[in-house]
């Protein structure tokens, strides 16, 4: 796993509370961690400080798996 | 009951009768009070004058990189994150609607409305995190009447109603309340100065038969900032001597 994938990981466990191994590539913040709305703002927020990047508006809304966190911000860092 | 033991408060505007009225009640109730305004010699003094536990952070809240940084810097000097908030700032700039520039309307709007608005969502964040957090905007009588010269300061109270109503609801699974006491006619030079006869009227507009003392401000604020009120928040708590039942 990339260093951004386990730096994603330990943000979702911490900030959701939720166990390692429950946090796969296919989770989806609500439906399996289950996070409500403002907790995916707080951690797309928790995510640009992490990762010193700018989640725009329609773009987090896309952001609703592990993965796609890891792929925009892998996205951003590679550009 | 109402205890503030270990909290810490921000009170905006704090140089004024109503602001310091503030900073005195929740310092009493033993909370640390960051006391905050333009004038640093006046909030300095204040702080002084209350002693431990009694600190101050200047802002210019027209500048929106102040009121947006605002929040950390309470933080830095009270070593501790900030548990309530009271956005009392506020100016006004009376003129009948004919004569009134975009200038007037645009600083009231920006001081009264969006300057709370930058302070509640800098302290959101540290707020949702923890799960806690009291925010008490004070807005006016004038926000539910409307008065003929303040177009741009009812607008802005008005405003501010709303606002706390919507961010009540996102902040409310958090255990994070955001209400708003809205003052009537309070004791000031001001009111002090104005010519008898027109005293004798607006005495006889209240039901409770006197002006209003910064006080009673104050205990309304405390009320919403203590844990008694966990069970409360969007809503507006009145304090105009029954002036007006809203």
């Amino acid at each position: 796993m990339s260093e951004i994938a386990d730096k994603v990981k330990k943000i979702v466990v911490e900030h959701l509370g939720v166990e390692e191994s429950k946090v796969t590539p296919e989770a989806s913040f609500i439906d399996d961690l289950g996070a409500d709305s403002l907790d995916t703002v707080e951690l797309v927020m928790a995510f640009e400080e992490a990762f010193n990047v700018e989640i725009p508006e329609d773009a987090a809304e896309k952001i609703t798996t592990v993965k796609d966190a890891i792929d925009y911000i892998e996205k951003q860092k590679a550009a | 009951m109402f205890r503030l033991d270990g909290k810490t408060a921000l009170v905006t505007g704090a140089s004024g009768g109503i602001g310091s009225a503030i900073a005195k009640t929740l310092h009493a109730q033993g909370a640390r009070v960051v006391l905050s305004g333009t004038r640093e010699a006046v909030i300095r003094e204040l702080a002084e004058e209350l002693g431990e536990g009694a600190f101050y952070a200047a802002a210019n809240l027209s500048e929106p990189s102040e009121a947006a940084t605002l929040i950390a810097k309470a933080e830095e000097v009270a070593g501790a994150p900030l548990d309530i908030l009271v956005n009392n700032a506020g100016l006004t700039r009376d003129t009948l609607a004919l004569r009134m520039k975009d200038e007037d309307w645009n600083q009231v709007l920006n001081v009264d409305l969006a300057a709370p608005f930058r302070l509640c969502r800098a302290a959101f964040k540290g707020m949702l995190r923890r799960r806690a957090g009291r925010i008490i905007n004070i807005a006016s009588v004038i926000g539910t009447t409307g008065n003929a010269g303040q177009a741009n300061y009812a607008a802005a109270k008005a405003g501010m109603v709303g606002m706390s109503k919507s961010l009540a609801q996102e902040a409310g699974s958090r255990g994070v309340t955001v209400n708003v006491v809205a003052p009537g006619f309070i004791v000031t030079p001001m009111t002090d100065a104005l010519p008898e006869a027109q005293k004798e009227k607006l005495l006889a507009s209240i039901p409770l038969a006197r002006l209003g003392k910064p006080e009673d401000v104050a205990s309304a604020v405390l009320y919403l900032a203590s844990d008694e009120a966990q069970w409360v928040t969007g809503t507006t708590l009145h304090v105009n001597g029954g002036m007006v039942m809203a």
